[in-house]
């Protein structure tokens, strides 16, 4: 069987959104597909670490990386988040119906092998650097991603 | 009907009843048979979708007291 491929472009950092960015990710890879997911702008903030790395940074980098949300724990949803307590209600109601989170579908991701590429532009837009993001992702941009996405039979954009 | 290999992915959301099937069916031979349980009601239509994008056969499904039941054999 000749193998298919799927690309996405995660654009938001919103958790609803990059919970269903990586359940098609997920289940692409598990269809026997080659899967790359390319982050960008707040779909970067997925992959922050959870903890603050001390790297060099100038004053509005430093707002930045004080305003975005670190990591997968701390997004917020796209529709009725008020102020994080949406976000709390809808993690705390997944995990009463026993439904995966985001980190564990990211870890999921990893072991199906799935890569996922950070935007180097949007980073240096972000002030994000390397180290405050997750190990074993790549760095690219939109080249790699159309060149991908040109022998991909599935892409999409969230 | 011998079964190969049997995963219990009761209790389990989507994704994971499909992402369990494959790294399960990546582990047996050509022609040999899983059996999963699962409960999540989307599996109903995912694993006939699944097997049949990946070539395996749905050799026996049914449902028991709110638990889907399938024996897919693997294909190429």
């Amino acid at each position: 069987m000749n193998q298919k491929k799927s690309t996405m472009v995660v654009f938001s950092g919103d958790l609803d959104k990059a919970i269903a960015s990586y359940i098609i990710a997920t289940g692409s890879a598990s269809m026997g597909n080659e899967v790359t997911m390319f982050f960008t702008f707040w779909g970067l903030t997925i992959l922050r670490k959870e903890n603050a790395v001390p790297v060099q940074k100038n004053r509005m980098d430093k707002l930045f990386a004080k305003m975005l949300p670190r990591g997968p724990r701390k997004l917020g949803i796209s529709k009725m988040n008020v102020g994080g307590l949406g976000a709390k209600m809808m993690k705390y109601t997944m995990k009463k119906k026993n439904i995966v989170t985001l980190q564990e579908l990211i870890e999921l991701a990893q072991e199906l092998d799935i890569k996922m590429v950070a935007c180097t532009m949007s980073m240096d837009v972000l002030g994000i650097k390397k180290e405050e993001l997750i190990d074993g992702i790549e760095y690219a941009g939109v080249a790699s991603y159309l060149a991908e996405a040109n022998e991909a039979n599935h892409n999409l954009f969230v | 009907m011998k079964v190969h290999h049997e995963i219990d992915a009761t209790g389990l959301s989507c994704p994971l009843p499909v992402v369990r099937a494959k790294k399960a069916m990546d582990a047996l031979e050509k022609g040999q048979v899983l059996e999963i349980h699962a409960t999540d009601a989307g599996v109903e239509k995912d694993l006939p979708a699944w097997a049949k994008t990946l070539g395996h056969e749905i050799v026996d499904q049914q449902k028991d007291k709110g638990v889907y039941i399938f024996r897919i054999r693997k294909g190429e």
